[in-house]
């Protein structure tokens, strides 16, 4: 699981109000080579959440993040490829994400996170959701 | 690897002897075939789309996504891949087939996009879905194990019901979808629903074997169809027919389009 990844997703449990960002519990961090594209990471720069980036590579042993970033740093090649490898080559290959709210953890097995809820932890289960955007 | 060099040179797809397999995984069958040929079909619009996120909801073998993942190709195109499965077998599936293939997607197990509409919501430019959509008992939705893959309850429509609503959460402004429809789900009405969200729909394939009949449906979202739809809502009590009648035009030749609700088979 890339940190990319780790960005977007958030605890899913019903009744939490600020489930994000999940804590990341590490057992095992991978590194994999990714072609460098500037567009893209301009394209995702005004998406991601910095904070939560950057304490989270930090968890993965990359302490090369600037606590803060603004839009003007993307013109820096330097800065690019911080954020470049923190983004997208490390992984998280082995450990958990855990909710902020609740402590629920998420296993995260051979880099794959399992978001998967019991039925009393499933929002989706409350009729209002569902039927918010149905006749 | 000889054959991933030239893979770049032409439009490629996952390769079913590189497709990885589990006995609770569903296989890629006509209904996937019909998916990745929409795609192929659209292949030139989806370059010139350039989407930045790319989702494939309800992954299974991972034949799709690695599919598009070879079409459009990977970040030095700017783009990133995820793909969901609620099944756990299906998600490790995905992530063997995208690792044969030489192309990376981000797996998670989850329903639908659970745990990612919050922070993706707006963001997919792309969403492509081969959803359960075979008319069962309801008890067979939400099944383990490869029933997840295609028992879709009353008309099929169950989990596609949920998936609507997710995927315009999640769809970007200029987000596209992609999803296979059998003719008993009613597919007219489905596009009818998207309508109302603001999406315009095209059939990019329509297939029938001997068993079922499918359409590949494309949705993007279309300012016009959302004025119209509001008008529908807040002035004029008589407009849904008016809408159905548009879009009957728009796919002429369809058959079902007259029989809409008659289930296939």
């Amino acid at each position: 699981m890339r940190l990319l990844t780790h960005n977007m997703l958030s605890s899913n449990i019903k009744g939490v109000t600020n489930g994000f960002p999940l804590r990341i519990e590490v057992e095992k961090v991978v590194e994999k080579p990714v072609d460098f594209n500037a567009d893209f990471l301009k394209n995702m720069f005004a998406k991601i959440e910095w904070k939560a980036l950057v304490d989270a590579s930090r968890i993965l042993g990359y302490a090369e993040l600037p606590d803060e970033a603004e839009p003007s740093m993307l013109d820096s090649d330097d800065f690019l490829k911080k954020f470049h490898h923190a983004l997208l080559e490390l992984h998280l290959e082995e450990g958990a994400l855990v909710c902020p709210e609740t402590d629920r953890r998420f296993p995260v097995t051979k880099g794959i996170p399992n978001m998967l809820l019991h039925e009393d932890e499933d929002i989706n289960n409350s009729a209002a959701f569902l039927n918010a955007d149905t006749v | 690897m000889l054959w991933q060099d030239s893979c770049k040179m032409s439009a490629r797809t996952a390769q079913i002897r590189f497709v990885s397999s589990h006995f609770e995984v569903y296989e890629p069958c006509d209904d996937s075939f019909a998916l990745v040929d929409a795609l192929l079909a659209d292949r030139i619009n989806l370059l010139e789309h350039r989407p930045t996120v790319c989702m494939e909801i309800g992954c299974g073998s991972g034949y799709v996504i690695t599919s598009l993942a070879l079409m459009l190709g990977q970040e030095a195109h700017g783009a990133y891949y995820l793909a969901t499965d609620i099944n756990p077998h299906a998600v490790r599936v995905t992530r063997e087939t995208l690792e044969a293939h030489g192309v990376h997607a981000e797996v998670i197990t989850t329903d639908i996009a659970s745990g990612l509409e919050r922070r993706l919501a707006g963001l997919v430019d792309v969403i492509v879905v081969n959803p359960p959509y075979v008319p069962t008992p309801e008890e067979e939705v939400g099944c383990d194990g490869i029933t997840s893959a295609w028992a879709g309850g009353e008309n099929g429509r169950s989990i596609i019901d949920k998936i609507l609503p997710v995927a315009d959460n999640l769809l970007s402004d200029r987000g596209w979808m992609y999803m296979v429809t059998l003719t008993a789900n009613n597919p007219s009405e489905i596009c009818l629903q998207m309508r109302e969200k603001g999406y315009a729909a095209r059939i990019v394939v329509q297939r029938s074997t001997e068993e079922e009949s499918l359409h590949i449906i494309k949705f993007w979202r279309d300012f016009d169809s959302q004025v119209e739809a509001n008008e529908m809502v807040t002035t004029n009590r008589a407009a849904p027919t008016r809408i159905v009648e548009s879009m009957l035009s728009q796919f002429p030749r369809l058959p079902f389009w007259k029989y809409g609700n008659d289930s296939c088979n």
